[in-house]
């Protein structure tokens, strides 16, 4: 080998492979991949953005909110017969539908709860006491191991080791993946269907509930100058409330949708690389913007696959990560800006 | 709230219209009759399991399986008398690869158990040291394991990574590291002077999966996919260069250790559609991608090596388990040996167990003709020379053993 090498040459030795070949031939498979995944990341984008929003804090203990979800659904499932194996269950439509929107609601309720509860038990004292930002920071991450850690010594103890420990859940799975139909030759499957259309309902929905209704309102007036939405008579602390709930609610469902597509991610640690994508993707979209949650999810989900394929599949979550850096270089606020407070509707 | 109820309530007519097509094609894809309840339905993946199939050499074919009826008794003859001391053991035994550590840490317990109750005169302790397989924990926890003087030898590390972190440690206390599992072909070139491994490198053991792959079943076009582990690197590296021409580099992919969704993967490998799939890495990751891999339409074959040889595999996989090839150099487990071993632990043995069992043997054997240090027990491991219940073990001056073969499982 010669002694001087191009740069080229370099990447091409095996540092970085630039293989575009992969990705045109992978596009439109990648494409609806990365929505799927995209469409997760959105709806527990809204938590992340949503509490800070409102309260200026990242809350980073939402990621294990949703690793509770992927639990609270998990138990559902077990709650009404289902003992875990490595095959799908096969129930008739009515049967896997009514099943699938249990399981959804166990999630939501598990993720909500514990959202609620978080912001009571971490949270409001320190906002009693006037703590700086930097100490809420730091009981989020603080949170955030505790969850982890409850979900992997203490959960196991307390349900005779059906639940939590070391090791992924053995997959309940009600849906068989079953390609639907084709988009310039890429397969389309029921799951990704599902996903794709639940997310953007359930985002939609929550979109059209800070925008339209009294709570959405009060949420937005509290964001954009709380002392003068106390003065107008909103509750501060019952909006504080309402917004971990959402965020909770939607981190649930999240859950579900994600289990349906990854069966065997039901573990303690599952939440934490999500969590941080999400919280990218709110930042890319532009933290405190529901559409930039939903916008940053979508993009950030199809940005990584489409960079897996180029430079490599264990390039994942730097392709992901090194996006957000160049975005916020140039759009520091993100690309829809921060927004909350003026919620253009 | 009041002005927005009918529109959430058309949103969630729409979400439950959405969950319908999933429901569609969970029944189109069975003849099974729909049942009432969450119970099971036929075809259940509770019977599959990892079926022992041939033994191979290097060259891909065929050695016919050891006799065990000479392998050593960690029993003995009931007379030994020692004083009490102690067998460390090292590897993961919580997080997410927990299975392989305690199949060995219960393998090697039926050994010293069985000993202890025929040797009242010599009495072992078995003392568990917990790295999760996790090389950074493994550096905080060798230093407890040398400075316990009641330790005289060790066996584990159970991983190549954890080892290679950490061998130098117990090399320079001059503690046997005596490994049920590590199997990183690299370990041995440290110059390590207490590090002997009861099985086959993946050295031998990439080589002859990849000759049987190309020989015997005849994969002409394969897609080797790695993790980041040491283990899968270096197993990734001596299949493919063993696979030659088989190995196709255009679906070569490479994943994280913890990572659940293998998307980009999966889609790269479907378009490739080659012949067969070679997993190297763990099961906590191929499991996931076996099943991702089935679900969308890849009918490869499934191939993998010892990381994924457990069955956790078949329990996460389900039936996308099913057919996988499973090399390991790892023996299959004797009748009475899984016998016991299921009475006593209650779960089934598994990858490791009988080396585990084999190698506790070995050093029982040493501490009950009288060694009673860890420089007499690396001696008596130097020249060792006897069968175990999975095959002769005998070792070279490296640290490797003479004669080294590989195992070939498929799940059924």
């Amino acid at each position: 080998m010669s002694a001087v090498m191009s740069a080229g040459q370099v990447l091409a030795d095996g540092v970085i492979d630039f293989n575009v070949q992969s990705l045109v031939d992978n596009f439109w498979a990648l494409t609806i991949d990365g929505l799927t995944y995209g469409s997760i990341y959105a709806l527990v984008a809204v938590g992340y953005t949503l509490v800070y929003g409102v309260l200026r804090l990242i809350n980073f203990a939402h990621s294990e909110i949703f690793m509770l979800g992927m639990f609270g659904q998990y138990a559902m499932l077990m709650l009404l017969g289902f003992t875990p194996r490595g095959d799908a269950y096969t129930q008739g439509t009515i049967m896997t539908v009514t099943y699938l929107l249990l399981a959804m609601i166990g999630g939501m309720i598990v993720s909500g709860g514990a959202a609620v509860g978080l912001e009571r038990v971490a949270y409001r004292p320190l906002r009693k006491r006037g703590a700086p930002s930097l100490v809420f920071l730091i009981t989020a991450i603080g949170a955030s191991f505790v969850i982890q850690e409850f979900v992997h010594f203490v959960l196991p103890k307390l349900t005779n080791n059906e639940l939590g420990g070391s090791i992924a859940q053995q997959p309940i799975r009600l849906v068989v993946p079953s390609v639907q139909f084709s988009v310039f030759g890429a397969e389309v499957t029921n799951v990704e269907i599902v996903i794709v259309i639940a997310a953007l309902l359930l985002a939609f929905a929550t979109e059209r509930f800070v925008t339209l209704t009294k709570f959405g309102r009060g949420i937005r007036a509290v964001a954009q100058d709380p002392v003068t939405a106390t003065l107008m008579g909103v509750s501060r602390e019952r909006v504080i409330m309402l917004t971990f709930l959402i965020g909770g609610l939607l981190a649930g469902a999240a859950a579900m949708l994600y289990t349906l597509r990854v069966p065997s991610g039901v573990i303690y640690s599952g939440g934490f690389i999500l969590g941080i994508k999400a919280f990218s993707a709110a930042v890319l979209g532009g933290i405190g913007n529901l559409r930039g949650a939903l916008l940053g999810g979508l993009l950030l989900g199809v940005m990584e696959l489409y960079g897996q394929a180029l430079f490599g599949t264990e390039w994942r979550d730097v392709v992901a990560f090194v996006v957000l850096i160049l975005v916020l270089m140039i759009r520091p606020t993100g690309i829809l800006g921060e927004s909350l407070g003026r919620a253009r509707a | 709230m009041r002005s927005s109820t009918p529109k959430m309530a058309g949103t969630a007519l729409v979400l439950v219209a959405g969950l319908m097509l999933a429901g569609c094609s969970s029944k189109d894809d069975s003849g099974d009759t729909p049942t009432a309840s969450g119970s099971e339905s036929a075809a259940a993946s509770g019977d599959l399991s990892i079926q022992p199939v041939v033994q191979i050499d290097t060259k891909g074919e065929e050695v016919p399986a050891a006799d065990t009826s000479n392998a050593a008794d960690p029993a003995g003859d009931g007379s030994a008398k020692c004083d009490p001391v102690t067998i460390a053991m090292a590897g993961a035994l919580t997080g997410p690869n927990a299975a392989l550590g305690i199949n060995i840490l219960n393998g090697a317990k039926l050994a010293v158990d069985a000993h202890n109750a025929a040797n009242a005169g010599c009495q072992v302790t078995v003392k568990e040291f917990d790295t999760e397989g996790d090389p950074q924990k493994a550096t905080q926890v060798a230093p407890s394991i040398v400075g316990d003087k009641s330790v005289i030898g060790l066996l584990g590390p159970a991983f190549s990574g954890e080892t290679a972190a950490v061998g130098q440690v117990f090399s320079d206390a001059g503690l046997l590291s005596l490994t049920a599992s590590a199997t990183n072909p690299d370990l041995v070139k440290n110059g390590w002077t207490n590090f002997y491994r009861g099985l086959a490198n993946d050295a031998v053991q990439g080589p002859s999966v990849a000759a049987y792959l190309v020989n015997t079943l005849k994969f002409a076009k394969v897609c080797v996919v790695q993790d980041d582990s040491d283990y899968g690197v270096g197993l990734a590296a001596q299949i493919t260069s063993g696979l030659g021409d088989a190995a196709d580099s255009s679906c070569a992919a490479k994943v994280k250790a913890g990572d659940k969704d293998f998307s980009a993967t999966v889609q790269i490998i479907k378009t490739a559609a080659p012949d067969a799939v070679f997993y190297a890495g763990y099961y906590a990751e191929g499991a996931p991608f076996a099943s991702q891999l089935k679900e969308a339409g890849v009918t490869a074959a499934f191939v993998s090596a010892d990381g994924t040889n457990d069955p956790q595999f078949v329990k996460q996989a389900g039936s996308a388990a099913k057919d996988a090839y499973l090399s390991c150099p790892c023996g299959p487990a004797p009748e009475k040996f899984a016998a016991d071993y299921k009475a006593k632990f209650n779960i089934d043995s598994g990858v490791y167990s009988v080396e585990a069992y084999d190698l506790a043997t070995i050093m029982l054997k040493g501490i009950d003709s009288g060694v009673k240090d860890r420089a007499g027990l690396v001696d008596f491991v130097k020249s060792y020379d006897g069968d175990g219940l999975a095959r002769h073990y005998k070792w070279d001056a490296t640290g490797e053993l003479a004669s080294a073969l590989i195992w070939i499982y498929q799940v059924k």
